[in-house]
C-alpha cells in the first residue's frame, strides 16, 4: 500500500466552459491533518467534492489506496471509507442525538416482525461516540436542536468515525461557530487524526487551521500554490499566499487577538 | 515542536471551555423539574386536555347516561372511528406530508366492497380484499405523484378529495343507479372476512356483566351492550403497532428523518420516497378499515361516507401534538386526540347543548393545540449556547 491514503495527480475538472480547479496535485496521509486553504472562489469546493465522488476528474488521476479509482457516486465513496461532513450537517433538530447518530443506519435486534431498533445499545455507542470526542451527552433521547452548533458538528464528525470513515472531510466546520465552539471542533479534529484517521479540513480561517493541520495545499482561482509541511511555512506566509498580502493590515488585528489566546491559554 | 506544544494548548483551552460548559449544562439539567420534561412531550398536551373534556363532562352530564355502559360504547366507538385514520394521518404528517383525500377514500372504498358483493355475486371476502387492495393502489398512485413530482400533497390529495368523491358517486350511479348501496348485511351474514370489521367481540363476557348486575340489560335479559365493536378493537391494535413502529423501529426513525429533514435524511441514505409511498398507502388503508367497519355496521354504503373525516383527523393528530411541518408527533397523542373529539361530540349531545357548539369548540381546541405545540417546538429546537 502506498504511503498515501489518497493521491491526486494532475486532477481538473471542467464545467462546460469554466475551468473550476486545474491541475491539482494532492496528497492525503493517514494520521494527518490536510488544510485545503482557499478564498471564495478558489475551487476548494469543487474539490472536496471531487474527493467525495460527486463530481468525477475531467481529466487527471485519482488514486486512493494507491490504486486509480473512479466514484460514480458519492455512496460509493462513503463505502470505500471517504466521509464527508458538509456544512448542513445532514442532521435532524427534532430528532434526539441516538435517532440522528444511527439515521438510515439503525441497528437492530430481534427477527421477522419482531426487528426493532436497539435503542438501549444505540444510546450507549453514540453517548460513547460523543464522549470520545469529548463531548458528554447528559441525555441522548434529547432533541439536538438543544445543542449548540459546535457540538452538532462534533456529533456528524463522531458519526462519521463511528461508521467507519477512513478520510474525514470537513467542509468549513468552523465557519458559523465562534471561537470557543471551534476549539471544540478542533478538539474533536485532533481526536480524530489521534485516531489515525486522515482528516481534510477545508478552511478559510488561516488561524483555525494552522495549529491543527500538518499539511496545506492552497487554492487560489482553481489552481493549486503547492502543499507544504507545517515545518516548511509559517502562519505569515500561509496567510500572505492566501490573500496575496493585499488584506493583511486588515487581518493584523485577529492575529494579535489570537496570539493574545494562545498565550493565555 | 513550537507547533506540537500549540496544539495542545489549543485542545488543554477547549477542555477548560467544554469542563465549563459541562458544569453550566448540570446546572441546567438539575433545574429542569419532571413535570417540565412531561411537558415537552408530545401527547401531553391531548391527554391533559382528555383529562379536563372528562372532569367537565362528569360535572355536567354525570346522571345524564354518558357514563354508563352503553352511554361510554357510544362515545368510544365514535372515537375509534376517527381514531383510525388519525393513526395514520399521524405518521403521514410525522413523515411531513397530508392526505386531504382520506374521507373520500372511505366511501369510495365503502362502495368497492359493496357493489361487487351485492350486484356482482362476489363473495364478501373477496370484495373487502378488492376494495383494500384498490384503495391502496390509490394511495401508491396518490403518494407516487407527490413524491416524484415534488407538489406539495395538500394540492396532490386535495384534487383526490375531489376525484374520489366524484366517482364514488358517479360509479354507483353507473352501476347501481343509486347513491346508498344496501343489502350487504345478508350476504355478510357468517362470511370470515365480515366478521373481522362488523360485529362485537366479548358477547359472553358482556352476557355475565348483564347477569351479575354490572351492566343493566333489556328486558328480555340481553344486555344493552352486547360486547365491543370491532372498530374499537382495530383503533386499539394500530394505535399499538404504529406507534411501536413509529418510536422502536428503524422504519420509525426514518419516518422522523423524512418529516424533520427530507434532505438530511436522503443523504445519510434514508429512502425518503418509500416511506413517503408507504404512508399513504397506510392512510388508504386505515380508511378503508374504518369503511369496512361502517358497512357492516349498518348493512350498507353510501356515497357521502366520510365527508370531512380528513379535516376531523388532521385536528385530532394536531391536538395529539404533532407539527403540520413535520418531523415531531405520537400515535398516543393522536388517539387521545381523537378521544376528545368523540367525548364532547357525544357529550353535547348528553348535555342537551345546541350541537352547533361543538364545531366551535373544535375550533378552539384546533387553535389552542396549534399554539401549544408551536410553543414546545421552539424549545425542543432552541438553540443552548
Amino acid at each position: 500500500m502506498s504511503e498515501f491514503i489518497i493521491e491526486l495527480k494532475k486532477v481538473s475538472r471542467y464545467f462546460g466552459s469554466v475551468i473550476a480547479i486545474k491541475d491539482i496535485d494532492m496528497k492525503v496521509k493517514l494520521g494527518e491533518v490536510h488544510c485545503l486553504l482557499g478564498d471564495n472562489g478558489a475551487g476548494k469546493s469543487t474539490l472536496i467534492k471531487t474527493l467525495a465522488g460527486v463530481h468525477a476528474p475531467s481529466d487527471g488521476e485519482y488514486l486512493f489506496e494507491g490504486k486509480p479509482v473512479v466514484f460514480e457516486s458519492p455512496v460509493e465513496a462513503l463505502d470505500s471509507g471517504i466521509a464527508t461532513v458538509y456544512q448542513d450537517l445532514a442532521l435532524v433538530p427534532l430528532m434526539s442525538v441516538t435517532r440522528n447518530f444511527f439515521m438510515g443506519r439503525e441497528i437492530t435486534k430481534g427477527r421477522g416482525i419482531f426487528k426493532r431498533f436497539d435503542i438501549e445499545t444505540a444510546n450507549q455507542i453514540a453517548q460513547k461516540g460523543m464522549a470520545e470526542m469529548g463531548i458528554n451527552v447528559r441525555d441522548p433521547s434529547q432533541a439536538i436542536g438543544t445543542m449548540s452548533g459546535g457540538e452538532r458538528q462534533c456529533l456528524a464528525i463522531a458519526r462519521a468515525i463511528h461508521f467507519g470513515a477512513k478520510v474525514l472531510i470537513l467542509d468549513e466546520p468552523t465557519a458559523a461557530l465562534g471561537v470557543k465552539q471551534s476549539a471544540n471542533v478542533l478538539k474533536v479534529v485532533a481526536k480524530a487524526k489521534a485516531r489515525g484517521l486522515a482528516v481534510i479540513l477545508i478552511t478559510h480561517n488561516v488561524h483555525h487551521a494552522y495549529p491543527i493541520a500538518d499539511r496545506f495545499t492552497l487554492l487560489n482561482r482553481g489552481q493549486s500554490l503547492g502543499s507544504f509541511m507545517k515545518s516548511e511555512v509559517s502562519r505569515e506566509d500561509v496567510l500572505e499566499m492566501m490573500a496575496g498580502g493585499q488584506e493583511l493590515d486588515e487581518l493584523t488585528a485577529e492575529l494579535e487577538e489570537f496570539s493574545r489566546l494562545d498565550a493565555t491559554a | 515542536m513550537t507547533d506540537q506544544t500549540q496544539s495542545v494548548d489549543l485542545s488543554k483551552m477547549a477542555e477548560d471551555k467544554s469542563r465549563e460548559e459541562k458544569s453550566a449544562g448540570d446546572e441546567r439539567v438539575r433545574k429542569v423539574p419532571t413535570w417540565k420534561r412531561l411537558l415537552h412531550r408530545p401527547e401531553f398536551g391531548a391527554i391533559s386536555g382528555a383529562l379536563l373534556v372528562f372532569v367537565f363532562f362528569f360535572i355536567t352530564a354525570g346522571d345524564s347516561g354518558m357514563f354508563a355502559s352503553d352511554g361510554i360504547i357510544n362515545w368510544t366507538t365514535v372515537s375509534a372511528q376517527l381514531g383510525l385514520i388519525a393513526i395514520s394521518a399521524c405518521l403521514l404528517m410525522i413523515a411531513g406530508e397530508f392526505d386531504l383525500s382520506i374521507g373520500s377514500m372511505i366511501g369510495f372504498a365503502g362502495m368497492m366492497m359493496t357493489i361487487p358483493a351485492v350486484y356482482w355475486g362476489w363473495p364478501i371476502w373477496g370484495a373487502i380484499l378488492f376494495a383494500f387492495a384498490g384503495a391502496m393502489l390509490i394511495g401508491f398512485l396518490n403518494g407516487y405523484i407527490v413524491v416524484k413530482t415534488g407538489l406539495p400533497s395538500f394540492i396532490v390529495s386535495l384534487a383526490f378529495l375531489f376525484m374520489l368523491r366524484g366517482l364514488t358517486i358517479a360509479l354507483s350511479i353507473l352501476f347501481t343507479n343509486r347513491t346508498i348501496v344496501g343489502g350487504i348485511d345478508k350476504y355478510a351474514d357468517g362470511d370470515w372476512l365480515a366478521a373481522v370489521f362488523g360485529g362485537v367481540i366479548g358477547k359472553s363476557l358482556f352476557t355475565w356483566f348483564a347477569n351479575i348486575g354490572l351492566i343493566s340489560s333489556y328486558d328480555d335479559g340481553t344486555p344493552v351492550v352486547e360486547g365491543i365493536p370491532m372498530v374499537i378493537v382495530w383503533c386499539v391494535f394500530l394505535a399499538v403497532v404504529a406507534s411501536w413502529v413509529l418510536l422502536r423501529t428503524k422504519y420509525g426513525n426514518w419516518i422522523f428523518a423524512t418529516g424533520g429533514d427530507d434532505k438530511a435524511a436522503r443523504n445519510v441514505g434514508v429512502p425518503v420516497d418509500k416511506v413517503k409511498i408507504s404512508l399513504f398507502m397506510f392512510t388508504a388503508f386505515t380508511a378503508t378499515v374504518y369503511a369496512a367497519c361502517q358497512v357492516f355496521e349498518f348493512g350498507s354504503a353510501s356515497a357521502d361516507r366520510g365527508v370531512l373525516k380528513e379535516f376531523e383527523a388532521i385536528i385530532a393528530v394536531v391536538i395529539g401534538g404533532a407539527l403540520l411541518t413535520g418531523g415531531y408527533g405520537s400515535v398516543i397523542g393522536a388517539c387521545f386526540g381523537a378521544l376528545i373529539f368523540g367525548v364532547v361530540q357525544m357529550g353535547i349531545f348528553f348535555t342537551g347543548i345546541d350541537s352547533d357548539w361543538f364545531r366551535v369548540f373544535l375550533g378552539a381546541m384546533l387553535l389552542i393545540a396549534v399554539l401549544f405545540n408551536n410553543y414546545i417546538r421552539k424549545k425542543v429546537t432552541e438553540a443552548r449556547h
